[in-house]
Parts: C-alpha cells; structure tokens; sequence
C-alpha cells in the first residue's frame, strides 16, 4: 500500500493491482479515516448495531442477529473516495493526494439496510437515515463523523450493512465487523464500523452531512480556479471511469505491430455500456471488448488490440460510456476540493 | 521509467483473467485485534515549528501536511482557517499566524 497518511491512515491501493482482476485483494482494498480515534480491538460477542429514531421498535442488534436473523445479500461495488485522483487537480489543491487508487472494488456480503428498517418499523414522516460508527473526534466539541441517506435511498434494496468482503470478514482497518455499502455512491456514505444507525424526522445539520464534502453545482461539478458565485452541493453519485492497466506512462510499445490495451472501467451509479480506446490523442475511437458483467457497480475488464502505424510519441486514451449514456469529458475536471475527477485518461507512449 | 509492452503475441495467452470475489458462506466473525498506526514524527524544526507541533498533531500525523503540495499562503491560511471553527483545532490566534507563516515557508508556492 502507499502511504499517505499514518494518522488516521490513508492508505492508497497500489496501481498495478487495478491490472490483475477486478476485485481488489482484501489487504490491497484502500483504506480512509477521518477521525484517529477508533478502536483497534472489536469483540464479536459484545458488539451492538443500534437502529433507532423514528421507528416503531428501537433495535439492538447482535452479530448474531445479522448474521443468522436476516436475508443474505452479496453485490459488488466499487468503493471510490470523492477525492481519487486529487493529485491530478491543475492547480493542486489541499486534501489526500491521492493519484489514481483510492478506488477498489469487492463482492459485498451482509443484509439489506431495507430489511433492518422494516424490522424496527419505520415511522411515517421519515425523512432521512443517519449512519455513525465506532469513530469518535479527537477534540472536544468537534463534529463526530456522521452521513446520512435519504429514506427512500436507505430502502432501496441494494444499500447493506455488510460483514463480508470478498468472502472473508472486513479487515479491521475497512470498517470491521460491520460496513455501511452504498453501490454507485462515494465512499464517504459508506460508514465503517457502523453501530448507530438513527431514522431522522428532520434534515440532518451535522458538519459531514451539511457542510462538508461540497462540489460546485455546475456541469461536470467542475468551475475555473478562481470562480465564485456557484451554489454548492454536497457529493453523492460517482461518475464513469476507466484507466488503462498494462501500459504506463513513458512505456515502449512495437511500433507496427498488433499490441494489447487492458483495463479496468466503472460506470459509476449504474453499469459500463461501452469503453473506446484512441491511439491518436482523442481524433478517433475504437471500441474495446468487454469482460464479463460481475456487478453493475463493480469494475469491468476491457481489452482491445491496436497498433501504432510508426515510430514515434503516441498518446492513448480510454473512455468509458455508462449505461446512462453519459461518457467521461475530455476536459480537465476542477474544483476547490479536488472531488469527483473523471476526465478521459491519458497514456504517452513511445512506439518504437 | 521505459518499460517494454509485450508484443500481441506473447499476451494472448492472458486474455481476460477472471479473479472473481467469492461469496463464502459466512458462518461467524472473529474478535479482531490490530495496533492502529501511529506516528510519533515531528515537523522539520524552524520558526513556527514549535506551534505546529503543538497544535495539529493531536488530530493527524506530520506525514499529512508534510505529503501537502505546495501551496499559496492564502492556500494554507483557509486551510488553517478551517481547522480551527470546523474540526476544533485548539489554535491560538497567534499560533495560527506562526503555523501559515511555517507553512508558507516550508509548503509554499506564489
């Protein structure tokens, strides 16, 4: 893992790990804290998830509970931080700098949030669902680390609170015993060692939901450095992506002779419909074949064959189109926080 | 770095590798037990260090301002800025003008 920050950890999955398979290796899955303070010793016998609130019935759910009591559910998802890629910005903004692997996908297993809600009882007049873990600040009077869903995306079948990643318990640094999973939404929402959940009659004002984690509301969320006068939004969906996996920048490739481009795609909050590869900088696209569907809102393989005419600097690009029919602009992404880079990838290459 | 790409024919063999997740029947969790990573690092010392030492390592280690791009000093103020009020950084007004002045110097960019 590269090391981005000892405390609380950032830990940045490595790239060459995006180009040997879809589901990113427990212990290379990337790794973000927000507060220092959470424990580092969980027993399974004594650990309670709260559902509270504007319920009917306040829960106190064993791990027992949720993994003998409730409906099994497995979905694979990319979990992306809202600042992958940061690094990237022009110009440099403060933040993680992240380059391109604070992103990694699994096979979640646990229960549908749905059905733990259903189980309390949820109220009429819910308006939202608040999420929070073992996490607490480390100053006085600062904001615990809070994020909330609106109801009807709390209950919509496929947000879970999972205990299962890639077939095996979450690692503790991922969020064990318990993790909130929202498929197609940024990692911020995907609360880690959740224990507290709370249906909210009213909007939540806490920092995380209402003041932090905001981008432009503008095309794209990107604007000019410098700009003002644009409402902010808070981040929610992530957007299409794809990166090309087994060619780097400055590497050599044959010039005049068939080679192979690989890689990795998302379609962000819904599937990957197509993924183009160029060999000219942009001018033309080819279509690449894709690998096979493992979950609407996991990564996707992509390969295609081309040759580079002559000797020479090349530039290759890769764009990924979602089922939504939105691709990934070819333009720089910008905004003061560096959140939600998509723009088309670009790899210079020497044939030779 | 130059790296070789692999000609067509060498990689053919390599089509597609699938490494599927497996959704293995879950039965129990164990107890986990892990030492949380720490850091005892300080920052470089010079004017300013004391105060920056002070002041932010309590809620994160040097190592995250220290992988900070250069910034502009207006930059470094509104992130000083926004410790204090939103994450209750506990920095007197005049360690904060030592801290952005610490950072302007060691971090800074026009």
């Amino acid at each position: 893992m590269i090391l981005q920050r000892s405390s609380p950890p950032w830990l940045e999955t490595p790239f060459e790990v995006f180009d040997k398979g879809v589901f990113t290796p427990n212990d290379q899955h990337y790794v973000s804290w927000h507060w220092a303070n959470f424990p580092g010793d969980i027993d399974v016998d004594s650990f309670r998830l709260t559902v509270r609130g504007q319920v009917n019935q306040t829960l106190s759910l064993s791990l027992k509970d949720i993994l003998q009591g409730l409906p099994r559910f497995d979905i694979a998802a990319v979990n992306q931080c809202a600042g992958n890629s940061r690094i990237y910005a022009v110009p440099r903004v403060a933040g993680a700098q992240w380059a391109d692997g604070s992103m990694s996908n699994a096979l979640w297993t646990g229960v549908r949030l749905k059905d733990v809600l259903d189980r309390a009882g949820v109220k009429p007049g819910a308006i939202q669902v608040r999420f929070g873990g073992l996490d607490e600040p480390v100053m006085q009077g600062a904001p615990k680390f809070l994020k909330s869903l609106a109801i009807d995306h709390a209950r919509d079948g496929e947000v879970m609170i999972v205990f299962g990643m890639n077939g095996e318990q979450l690692p503790l640094l991922n969020g064990f015993p318990l993790r909130l999973v929202v498929p197609g939404w940024c990692g911020v929402y995907w609360v880690k060692m959740l224990n507290d959940i709370e249906v909210l009659d009213q909007p939540d004002t806490n920092y995380w939901t209402s003041t932090g984690y905001r981008v432009p509301d503008t095309p794209h969320n990107t604007v000019k450095p410098g700009e003002t006068g644009f409402k902010m939004v808070p981040v929610t969906r992530n957007a299409p992506r794809s990166f090309i996996t087994n060619i780097r920048n400055g590497d050599s490739v044959p010039a005049g002779t068939p080679a192979l481009a690989r890689g990795i795609a998302f379609g962000g909050d819904c599937g990957v419909a197509r993924v183009d590869l160029s060999i000219d900088g942009g001018k033309n696209w080819q279509p690449t074949q894709l690998g096979a569907d493992q979950g609407t809102y996991g990564f996707r393989q992509w390969q295609a064959q081309f040759t580079l005419p002559s000797r020479g600097t090349r530039t290759l690009m890769v764009r990924c189109t979602n089922t939504k029919n939105e691709a990934q602009p070819d333009f720089g992404i910008w905004n003061p926080a560096g959140y939600l880079f998509n723009t088309i990838e670009t790899t210079h290459v020497v044939a030779a | 770095m130059l790296r070789a790409v692999m000609p067509m024919v060498a990689v053919l063999s390599l089509v597609l590798l699938p490494h599927p997740g497996r959704a293995a029947t879950i039965t129990t969790l164990k107890s986990l037990k892990l030492d949380v990573p720490t850091s005892d690092a300080m920052f470089p010392a010079g004017p300013g260090s004391d105060a920056i030492n002070n002041d932010c390592l309590a809620c994160h280690s040097a190592d995250h301002v220290l992988n900070q791009p250069s910034l502009s000093r207006e930059a470094w103020q509104e992130v000083v800025n926004k410790m204090i009020p939103a994450y209750k950084a506990p920095v007197s007004p005049d360690d904060a003008k030592a801290i952005v002045d610490y950072l302007a110097r060691t971090k800074g960019a026009s």
